[in-house]
């Protein structure tokens, strides 16, 4: 197969993709305006403020937290972050016993409606390769020191299933209102390799 | 499918990097390329399995070697092909076309 694909090395990539768009939108399969559309969702509109809206929401109210886990699509959907890659999601609870923390072993899986397009090393090969054997010796890399007596869960995402980590509530956040609550959750601690943290 | 793609566990690929501050797409042809292979799959029906299994028959070192967003490029002209809406000679030559648009 790879003789025939490539009797001559490929084309620099942003020639292929300028070449595909054109015959394609002479073909009348994509409006170039549909494609600045989607790219400006994804850019300004789509991204982990919505994922910390969803934690900061768990953390609020026990009742939510509660749908949030038994049915993660359906309680995040409440708050309207619905969508492209985000039809199967599956919240994992951080406890005092258990930490987890997600990957795609075998591309680049992620849950586009809460955490927007995944950062570089999460569709690189070394965190894809070491998480799932080392994890926490790769959790340590990201400043997490997980205790020998918690658990680590690695989840290896699925051509369907979306998993993000629901992180625990840092001490020190009696009483704070939601939004305040949303400013202590970074991406890194929805995917589970960082953890939330009050400034002292 | 055994192959490249399968990385879990694989050794030597050296420690993980981030950027800090990174945008969500680095260069212009990833905002395109991200934006076209979106609404491709969509106009064809083109399920995310297919399209990742497109990808994972890249050849080997290509596929460790080239970025992201090409291997979205790569599966979608693969998909294209087989399904008989462009030959590779045509893409071949509005590629050269533009190329030579480019140089003037």
């Amino acid at each position: 197969m790879a003789k025939d694909e490539h009797t001559e090395p490929p084309s620099a990539p942003a020639l292929r993709i300028k070449a595909l768009e054109s015959l394609l939108v002479e073909r009348g399969l994509v409006d170039p305006g549909a494609v600045d559309e989607i790219i400006d969702i994804f850019e300004k509109r789509i991204g982990p403020r919505n994922g910390a809206k969803v934690v900061a929401h768990a953390w609020a109210d026990p009742e939510y937290m509660k749908r949030l886990l038994a049915d993660g699509s359906k309680a995040i959907a409440e708050l309207g972050f619905t969508g492209l890659q985000g039809e199967d999601m599956v919240v994992l609870e951080n406890t005092p016993k258990v930490h987890n923390v997600v990957v795609c072993t075998l591309c680049s899986c992620y849950p586009w409606p809460t955490l927007g397009l995944p950062p570089n090393w999460y569709k690189a090969a070394p965190y894809r390769a070491r998480i799932v054997i080392e994890p926490r010796k790769v959790l340590a890399e990201f400043g997490i020191d997980v205790a020998p007596d918690v658990e680590v869960r690695v989840w290896d995402s699925n051509a369907e299933i979306r998993y993000m980590v629901l992180p625990m509530r840092p001490a020190g956040t009696e009483g704070w209102s939601e939004e305040k609550l949303a400013t202590l959750v970074s991406r890194d601690s929805m995917i589970g390799t960082a953890i939330p943290k009050v400034k002292a | 499918m055994n192959g490249i793609h399968d990385l879990g566990g694989m050794h030597g690929f050296g420690p993980v990097v981030r950027e800090e501050n990174e945008p969500v797409f680095h260069a212009e042809w990833e905002r395109r390329t991200f934006g076209v292979v979106n609404l491709a799959m969509g106009a064809m029906q083109i399920h995310v399995d297919e399209i990742r299994h497109a990808i994972e028959r890249m050849p080997p070192a290509e596929y460790l070697e080239s970025p992201y967003y090409e291997h979205w490029i790569y599966g979608l002209e693969a998909l294209l092909r087989e399904r008989g809406v462009i030959t590779r000679d045509e893409l071949a030559r509005r590629v050269a076309e533009l190329a030579k648009q480019e140089k003037k």
